[in-house]
C-alpha cells in the first residue's frame, strides 16, 4: 500500500503536521487489554454499584422491558447503521422511524411528531425555542415556567434558553394540594406571555388541573407546552385533548417505554406538535412517499428546517435523533400494546397508592399534598431526610430522591415511586426497614434532645 | 406494510405486562384518557418478525463498507455493547448515591482521564448528549469567559466555509453571529481573509482540523497566535479526531475547547441517527465553566460534581448526565484500544484513505485536492463526470449502493461541485478499498455507455429513487386509524 501512495513509512504521510507540535504516542493513556480483561474488568466494576430494590423516580423509571426488545435492537443492521441519509438503503431505520412518529402522534393525540431530542429535559428545552418562533402574537418572549415542573429540566431549559433573550418566569405551586396554582397562573392574565408550561403528572407525582390552565393560557393567546410520562398517557387524558382545544407542543420521556435506567441514559425525548407549528419543529423527521415505480416508501422530509441546509438560520443545531433508543421503544410499545401499557401505568399507580398507605402508617411519616397523585408522591419525614435515605440504603433499599436541596421550604421531604415491577414483598421490605429506621431515628432525638 | 397493518383488536403479548388492570377510580374522570391509542395490537412474534424484516432493509456496518466522509464509520466491537449492558450498569438509578455507585463512576472518572490525555486539555465534561451539543457547551462557555472578564463587544464567531453546518447553528443558539471565513483551493484557512474578520467583535474561531475537506491545517500555529493576539478564543470541532490519536493533540495546537465525537473516534454505535456523545475538554482558562455533572476523585472515593460544587459552570444540558450507555461504551473501546491501539488508529485510517486517494488519482478520477496528503478522508470531485456524462456524484452514490457499498458522503463540504467525500477508517482490508475502487470505475465505465441506467440507480434495493418533493409537500409524517 505505501508503494501504491508512493511513500517509504506510515509516519511520511503526517509529514504535513508541523514537527514541533508532534507528541511521540499517548504515554498517559494505559495500555491495551485483550477482551478477556476488559471484561473481568467491567464485571468487577458493575459488581461496584448497588443493586438495593428502587423506590427512586424523580425522572426515570424502572420497568420490564420484553426481553425481545433489545435482542432485535442490537442487530447489526439497527446498531451499527448511519443517519439514514440514503433512504433507499436506510428503510428499515426510516420506516420504523416513521412507526414510532405514528405511535406518539396516537399516545399524545398531538398530528405531528419528530423523530425525537435527545432527552425530556432538552426537548422541553427546544420545545420552549419553538413556541417563542411559534407565537407569532406575543413579543415578549417570557416562559411561564412552574416550580413543580422538574428541577433538572427547569435547570436545562435555563442553561440551553440563556443565549437567545428568553425570560423564564417561575410560578408557585400551592402548598396544600402541590398542584400549580391556578390563582398563580391567573396573576398574568392580559399580559403578553409567550407560552406556559405544565408537566402531568407534575414533578410530585400530582395531577395537574390541565384543561383549566390549558383553556385559560389560549385565552390570553399563551401556547401551552405539555411534559408529559408516556406510558402513563395509556390512561391519562393525552395533551392533543387538554381543555377545548388541545395542547400546541408536547413533550417528555421516553425512557418509561423501553429504556433501562442505565445511569441515565441513553434515553430520548420525545417531541409532538400542532400541524399549525411543523416548520417550527427542530429534529429530524420522517415522511412517507413513493418511488419511481409508485411504491411507498419513507424519506427524512422538511430538512429546509435543519443546521445541515440552513446552517446559522437552522431551527436548532440539533444533528442526531436518539435513532436506537428509538428503535427500542417501537419495538417495546409494539410488543407490550395499548392493553398492556395500560396494565403497566394502572399497576404503578395502584402499588404507589399501596405503598403509601403502608408508609404513612409509621410513626413520622404522612404524605405532604392533598393533590391526587399518579406513581409518585412526597412524604414528610419528623427525621433528617439524608439520614433516613441512608439508614435505608443499608438495608438495601434505595428508598426515594431527598426534595431538601430542590425544595427546601417541604422540609425533610422525599419523593418515593413504586412502579409495576415492585412486588407486595419489596413493599413489606420497605415498610419494615422504615419502621425500624424512624424508631431509631426518634430515638436518637429524644437522646439528643 | 406497517406493524399496524398487521394489528387486529385484542391481540398482544400477554406475558409482558400485569394481566390485568388496576382500579383507577381515585383519579378524576376528567383526567382520563377516554378513547383508547390507536397503537398496534400484535403478537410478540408478529412484532419479532416485523422489525427483524424491517432491519434487513438497511445498510449498516455490519453488513456493508460504509465510507461516509467525516463520520468515521468504524466497527463497532461487539464487547463495548454486551459489557456495557451488564446489569450491575443497565439498573443502575441515575439519582443513586455515589458510594453506592463507584463502580460506574470509577469508569466515567478514568473516561475523563483518557480523553484528556488523548487530547492534551486539562479538563472534560462527558455531560454533552451528541456533538452538536458539545459544540454548544463550549460556545456557551467561550460566552461565560468573555462576560467574566468584562468583554461584552465580542459577538462573533468566526467558521470556515467548509464546517460542518452545526458549527453556524450552533453559533446562532448561543446568541452569537457566525461569520464565514473562505478557504484557499489547497485546503487551507485564507489567512488574508482571516485577518480580515478578526476585530474587537470576535469571540472566537471554530475549527475542525483535518478540516472537512480531508487535510490538515497546516497553519494552525498562526492561526492561534492570530485569534489569541485579538483576545479570541479557539473551538476544536472534533469530528476528525481520528485521524490524529497519538499524532498530535489539539491541546497543542493552541485550542482552548474541543469537543469529542465519541461515536466517530471512540466508536460506539451510530444507531440509525444516534445516540451520541459529544464530551467537551477544555485548556486552564475556561476550567470553571466546564457543564456539569462532572466525576472527581478524592481520598478514593467518586463523587459527582454539581451545580452546587461548580456555581460558575455554564450550567446543565440533561437531566442526569449525557448518555451513561454510550460513555461506558466508548470507555471499553479505548481501554481495549490502549495508548498502543489509538496510535495504530490513527496510522491505519490515514494509510487506508491515501491508499484509496492514489487509487482513486491511478484511475483517473479527479481529486479535490490533488497535491497534497489526506488525512483519513479524501475527496473526489465528479464535475467532469456531470458535464460531460451528465452523471451526477448523487448517480455515483445510488449505484454504488446496488453494488454493495454504502455511497460516501455527497455534496459536503459545500465549496466542492459533486464532489465525494470518503472515509475508509482504519477497519478495512485492502482488499474492500480496491472492490470499492472498482465499482466506481464500473460505474464510469457504465454512464459512458448508458447513462440513463446510472441515472436511474438503484436497482436492488428495497424501493428504487423516493420523490422527495412530494414527501415534503404533501406531508404524510404519521399513521393515523381510520376513524
Amino acid at each position: 500500500m505505501l508503494q501504491a501512495i508512493g511513500v517509504n513509512s506510515i509516519d511520511d504521510l503526517f509529514e504535513e503536521i508541523p514537527a514541533n507540535l508532534r507528541v511521540d504516542g499517548l504515554p498517559g493513556v494505559p495500555e491495551g487489554m485483550t477482551e478477556m480483561e476488559v471484561s473481568r474488568l467491567m464485571r468487577s466494576r458493575a459488581s461496584q454499584n448497588t443493586n438495593a430494590i428502587c423506590f427512586m423516580g424523580a425522572g426515570a423509571y424502572e420497568h420490564h422491558i420484553p426481553a425481545a426488545v433489545w435482542e432485535i435492537t442490537t442487530r447489526g443492521e439497527y446498531y451499527s447503521a448511519y443517519t439514514p441519509y440514503q433512504a433507499e438503503a436506510s428503510q428499515g431505520t426510516l420506516q420504523l422511524t416513521y412507526e414510532y412518529q405514528s405511535m406518539m402522534t396516537a399516545l399524545t393525540a398531538m398530528d405531528v411528531s419528530n423523530a425525537s431530542m435527545y432527552d425530556g429535559a432538552s426537548s422541553l428545552a427546544e420545545a420552549v425555542l419553538m413556541s417563542v418562533r411559534g407565537n407569532r402574537k406575543s413579543k415578549s418572549r417570557k416562559i411561564l415556567l412552574p416550580e413543580s415542573v422538574n428541577p433538572s429540566y427547569r435547570r436545562t431549559t435555563k442553561t440551553i434558553v440563556k443565549g437567545q433573550n428568553i425570560e423564564l418566569v417561575p410560578v408557585a405551586y400551592d402548598a396544600a394540594s402541590g398542584q400549580s396554582s391556578m390563582d398563580a397562573f391567573k396573576a398574568f392574565s392580559g399580559e403578553d406571555i409567550t407560552a406556559v408550561v405544565i408537566q402531568q403528572p407534575n414533578f410530585f407525582g400530582t395531577l395537574e388541573d390541565v384543561d383549566a390552565i390549558t383553556d385559560w393560557a389560549h385565552e390570553n393567546n399563551i401556547l401551552v407546552i405539555a411534559v408529559v410520562n408516556p406510558l402513563t398517557l395509556a390512561v391519562l387524558k393525552p395533551p392533543g385533548e387538554w381543555g377545548a382545544t388541545g395542547v400546541d407542543i408536547a413533550c417528555g420521556d421516553g425512557q418509561p417505554l423501553g429504556a433501562p435506567l442505565a445511569s441515565g441514559g441513553p434515553y430520548y425525548g420525545l417531541l409532538c406538535c400542532t400541524q399549525a407549528l411543523v416548520r417550527q419543529m427542530p429534529g429530524r423527521i420522517v415522511g412517507r412517499t413513493v418511488d419511481l415505480d409508485d411504491k411507498e416508501g419513507f424519506v427524512l422530509t422538511l430538512q429546509a428546517r435543519e443546521q445541515h441546509i440552513r446552517r446559522s438560520k437552522a431551527t436548532s443545531n440539533i444533528c442526531t435523533n436518539q435513532g436506537l433508543v428509538v428503535t427500542a421503544s417501537t419495538i417495546h410499545m409494539s410488543i407490550v400494546g395499548p392493553q398492556g401499557l395500560e396494565n403497566t401505568a394502572s399497576a404503578c399507580h395502584a402499588n404507589t397508592n399501596d405503598l403509601i398507605k403502608k408508609l404513612c402508617a409509621i410513626d413520622g411519616v404522612e404524605q405532604r399534598f392533598t393533590g391526587v397523585g399518579f406513581h409518585e408522591a412526597v412524604l414528610k419525614l419528623d427525621a433528617d431526610v439524608a439520614d433516613v435515605l441512608k439508614a435505608l440504603m443499608n438495608k438495601n433499599i434505595l428508598g426515594g430522591y431527598d426534595l431538601s436541596s430542590d425544595y427546601p421550604e417541604l422540609g425533610n421531604a422525599m419523593l418515593v415511586c413504586a412502579t409495576e415491577m415492585r412486588t407486595q414483598d419489596d413493599i413489606s421490605a420497605y415498610a419494615s426497614a422504615l419502621t425500624e429506621v424512624m424508631a431509631a431515628q426518634t430515638t436518637k432525638v429524644a437522646e439528643a434532645v | 406494510m406497517l406493524i399496524f397493518e398487521h394489528s387486529k383488536a385484542g391481540r398482544q403479548g400477554a406475558p409482558q405486562a400485569p394481566k390485568q388492570a388496576s382500579s383507577l377510580k381515585a383519579i378524576p374522570d376528567a383526567l382520563l384518557r377516554k378513547k383508547r391509542a390507536a397503537l398496534p395490537e400484535v403478537s410478540e412474534m408478529q412484532a419479532v418478525r416485523h422489525y427483524t424484516r424491517l432491519s434487513q432493509k438497511n445498510f449498516s456496518i455490519d453488513t456493508q463498507f460504509y465510507p461516509l466522509g467525516s463520520c468515521t464509520m468504524k466497527y463497532n466491537p461487539r464487547a463495548c455493547n454486551s459489557l456495557s449492558m451488564l446489569p450491575g450498569f443497565l439498573g443502575r438509578h441515575p439519582l443513586t448515591p455515589d458510594e453506592q455507585s463507584q463502580g460506574y463512576l470509577a469508569c466515567m472518572y478514568e473516561l475523563q482521564d483518557m480523553l484528556c490525555e488523548a487530547t492534551g486539555m486539562a479538563a472534560f465534561s462527558l455531560a454533552p448528549m451528541a456533538g452538536a451539543q458539545g459544540e454548544f457547551a463550549g460556545l456557551a462557555m467561550i460566552a461565560a469567559y468573555h462576560q467574566a472578564n468584562g468583554d461584552h463587544a465580542r459577538k462573533e464567531i468566526l467558521v470556515p466555509d467548509a464546517a460542518h453546518g452545526t458549527n453556524p447553528a450552533t453559533a446562532t443558539m448561543c446568541g452569537f453571529t457566525a461569520r464565514e471565513i473562505k478557504t484557499l483551493a489547497n485546503g487551507d484557512v485564507d489567512l488574508e481573509a482571516l485577518k480580515e474578520a478578526i476585530g474587537p467583535e470576535t469571540a472566537g474561531l471554530m475549527l475542525t482540523n483535518p478540516s472537512t475537506l480531508g487535510v490538515f491545517e497546516r497553519q494552525i500555529e498562526t492561526i492561534a497566535k492570530m485569534i489569541h493576539q485579538a483576545g479570541g478564543l479557539l473551538y476544536y470541532d472534533g469530528a476528525n479526531l481520528n485521524a490524529i490519536l497519538g499524532k498530535i493533540r489539539p491541546g497543542d495546537m493552541g485550542f482552548d475547547v474541543i469537543h469529542s465525537n465519541l461515536h466517530k473516534t471512540f466508536s460506539t454505535p451510530h444507531g440509525g441517527g444516534g445516540p451520541g456523545s459529544g464530551a467537551v475538554g477544555v485548556a486552564e482558562r475556561l476550567l470553571p465553566y466546564l457543564p456539569v455533572p462532572m466525576v472527581i476523585k478524592e481520598d478514593d472515593q467518586y463523587r459527582l460534581l454539581t451545580e452546587k460544587d461548580r456555581p460558575e459552570s455554564m450550567g446543565r444540558l440533561s437531566a442526569f448526565m449525557g448518555n451513561p450507555g454510550v460513555l461506558v461504551r466508548a470507555y471499553i473501546y479505548m481501554r481495549l484500544l490502549g495508548r498502543e491501539g489509538m496510535v495504530r488508529v490513527a496510522e491505519f485510517a490515514t494509510l487506508n484513505a491515501n491508499y484509496m486517494m492514489a487509487e482513486a488519482k491511478k484511475r483517473g478520477f479527479e481529486l479535490a485536492i490533488p497535491d497534497r496528503r489526506a488525512s483519513h478522508e479524501f475527496i473526489i470531485t465528479l464535475k467532469s463526470e456531470a458535464r460531460d456524462l451528465h452523471v451526477t456524484a448523487m448517480d455515483f452514490a445510488k449505484r454504488l449502493l446496488d453494488l454493495g457499498y454504502h455511497a460516501p458522503t455527497t455534496y459536503f463540504p459545500l465549496l466542492v461541485p459533486e464532489c465525494l467525500l470518503i472515509e475508509p477508517t482504519e477497519s478495512e482490508a485492502r482488499e474492500v478499498l480496491d472492490g470499492f475502487m472498482d465499482a466506481m470505475q464500473q460505474i464510469r465505465e457504465e454512464a459512458k455507455e448508458n447513462p440513463e441506467f446510472v441515472q436511474g440507480a438503484p436497482y436492488t434495493l428495497p424501493v428504487k429513487r423516493l420523490d422527495e418533493v412530494r414527501a415534503a409537500r404533501q406531508l404524510d409524517l404519521a399513521w393515523k386509524a381510520a376513524e
